[in-house]
């Protein structure tokens, strides 16, 4: 195997084409607490996340539809899955973890990500790591509000 | 049985005037299929920019010195080049501008701004880059305009048919692209101009995606305004041209203003020169108008018959081989087309192609490629797009086949 079939193998690991092949958490939920729109301009990439909230304001049920590339898909699906349940702490702990995981020099991949350090060759595409953010900046503005709906895009807010 | 000469070009030793062709990418040759986005460039060229920075440089029509007025001289020869090249009856009917984008909306913001009213109507089509597009909705926005759009129909036509009912007395301007961008339609542009001004209304084409494929002459085409960019046609990126007709081009107002457009100034007010110059505010890409020059005289030497010749035989032989690639549906028309091939793999995303693409040497563009809605109208988010040149080959092509072949299994 050469190098670079070695970087792309990296990038779409087994475990991201199944995910993104047979997203988990895909689908409405219809007692969401909050609702955002997660958009990528730049390629159309879009994720529509739906949270419920636990009593102290943890990830209870969080699921998404929406259409796009292997990575946005893939890291949504994983990204629900290791989010259900967990407490706000724990959610921006995560995030921070990922973002670092896709985008720091360094090959640190810590373990509680889990099955996330997959995403991990992403790093070597920088002009897909917001393909791989998408999800993850629209649970990060789910965090910010307690009912509603919201919009974020990759790209800086617009003139309109 | 129609029998296709020969070429009398050797397109193969023509790779050899394009330095960057030499490239390797991720350990492999390079095949550079995103020329619709921006062409290579020839050493001819460099060359001539590089002469004209090292001997020539200074400000154009300003200097008594001897480099301003060689660097003048060679400015003037180059939009006399560029008349030429076009079929203008004058040097003064070409503009210098920093391309496509930047021709249209000279004439949505100065030509439109003096002659639309609220209510008229522009007629645009729904292939429409951004680029001739956005310029429209902003004018529109700003006097209470009208946009109307010709439909596109699923073969990546236009629905002609409809253009009767579109054409009315109250469109001032029939804005359309020569070639489209994203789905290679080449439309019946004279047609199109004929019946625009059969009820009074201006033609502007944007010919970005044809002017360096086919031979294309303003007057043949019967439009009163041409737009197009150099970098696309082998001239270096931040030059390019509006056309348009002396009694055209004198009936519109300054738009920039500053230097190098003025005849007098007082604290109070200005007197502005005649066009071409009335439009070239400040000091104008000088280096790129004389590359801009050479690119012209190295088309030439080619031709651009012959050109057009090697794009549609490219784009049928790429077609032919997609056909066998699974799950693979191209979209635009099956004939008449220009060297630009839109596709989606049922497999894999534009993004994820352009990615594993890129890793084998394989330059192709994902995405909406500008041309947002008419992604929507094929109720696609994007494609991948492949796009080829004069300096394009089959083998090229023959290797583009064989990558998206290991991305279907790689995706599958």
């Amino acid at each position: 195997m050469n190098l670079e079939l070695g970087d792309l193998e990296e990038l779409y690991q087994d475990v991201i084409l199944d995910h993104s092949r047979r997203p988990r958490n895909f689908g409405e939920l219809s007692d969401a607490a909050v609702r955002v729109h997660g958009d990528n301009p730049a390629c159309g990439d879009e994720i529509h996340l739906a949270v419920k909230f636990d009593g102290n304001r943890g990830l209870e049920e969080i699921k998404f539809t929406g259409h796009g590339c292997a990575i946005s898909q893939a890291s949504a699906s994983l990204m629900t899955t290791k989010l259900k349940g967990k407490s706000r702490d724990e959610v921006e702990e995560m995030l921070g973890a990922f973002h670092d995981l896709v985008t720091s020099e360094n090959n640190d991949a810590p373990k509680k990500l889990g099955d996330l350090r997959a995403m991990r060759g992403v790093r070597k595409f920088p002009q897909r790591v917001k393909c791989a953010m998408l999800p993850w900046r629209a649970v990060e503005q789910a965090l910010r509000q307690t009912e509603g709906e919201a919009t974020v895009s990759t790209e800086e807010p617009e003139f309109a | 049985m129609h029998k296709v000469a020969t070429s009398r070009v050797d397109w193969s030793a023509l790779r050899e005037d394009f330095p960057i062709l030499q490239e390797r990418v991720n350990g492999h040759p390079l095949i550079y299929f995103d020329s619709a986005a921006t062409s290579q460039k020839p050493r001819a060229v460099l060359d001539v920019v590089r002469n004209y920075y090292e001997h020539e440089n200074a400000n154009v029509h300003r200097g008594l010195h001897a480099l301003s007025a060689r660097a003048t001289e060679h400015y003037e020869k180059s939009r006399q080049r560029v008349a030429d090249f076009i079929g203008a009856a004058s040097a003064d009917e070409i503009v210098f501008t920093r391309g496509t984008t930047e021709s249209i909306n000279l004439v949505a913001q100065a030509w439109g701004g003096k002659f639309l009213r609220a209510g008229d109507v522009i007629l645009l089509t729904e292939m429409e880059h951004h680029s001739n597009l956005v310029p429209w909705q902003l004018l529109a926005g700003r006097i209470g305009a009208r946009l109307r759009f010709v439909p596109v129909r699923d073969d990546g036509t236009l629905e002609l048919e409809k253009l009767s009912s579109l054409l009315t007395a109250e469109v001032k301007i029939f804005a359309f692209t020569h070639v489209s961008n994203s789905l290679g339609t080449i439309n019946p542009v004279a047609e199109l101009c004929q019946k625009a001004r059969s009820v009074g209304a201006m033609t502007l084409v944007d010919a970005a995606q044809s002017i360096g494929h086919m031979p294309l002459n303003v007057q043949e085409l019967g439009c009163d305004f041409l737009a197009f960019s150099g970098h696309k046609m082998c001239a270096p990126t931040g030059v390019g041209v509006l056309y348009g007709g002396l009694d055209v081009l004198d009936s519109v107002p300054p738009w920039h203003g500053g230097g190098e457009m003025i005849t007098s100034v007082t604290l109070e007010k200005s007197t502005f020169k005649k066009p071409p110059h009335r439009f070239e505010a400040g000091t104008p890409n000088i280096a790129g108008a004389i590359g801009l020059a050479a690119a012209i005289d190295y088309l030439e030497g080619i031709g651009r018959a012959e050109i057009f010749k090697h794009d549609v035989d490219l784009a049928s032989y790429a077609l032919q081989g997609m056909a066998d690639v699974t799950g693979l549906h191209v979209l635009g028309p099956s004939r008449d087309r220009g060297g630009v091939i839109s596709f989606v793999m049922g497999a894999a995303h534009p993004h994820d192609l352009t990615t594993f693409a890129d890793q084998y040497g394989l330059a192709l563009r994902g995405g909406h490629h500008c041309n947002q809605p008419l992604m929507r109208r094929f109720g696609v988010p994007g494609t991948s797009r492949a796009s080829f040149y004069l300096y394009s080959t089959r083998e090229e092509i023959d290797r583009m086949v064989d990558i998206l072949d290991k991305a279907v299994r790689f995706f599958k």
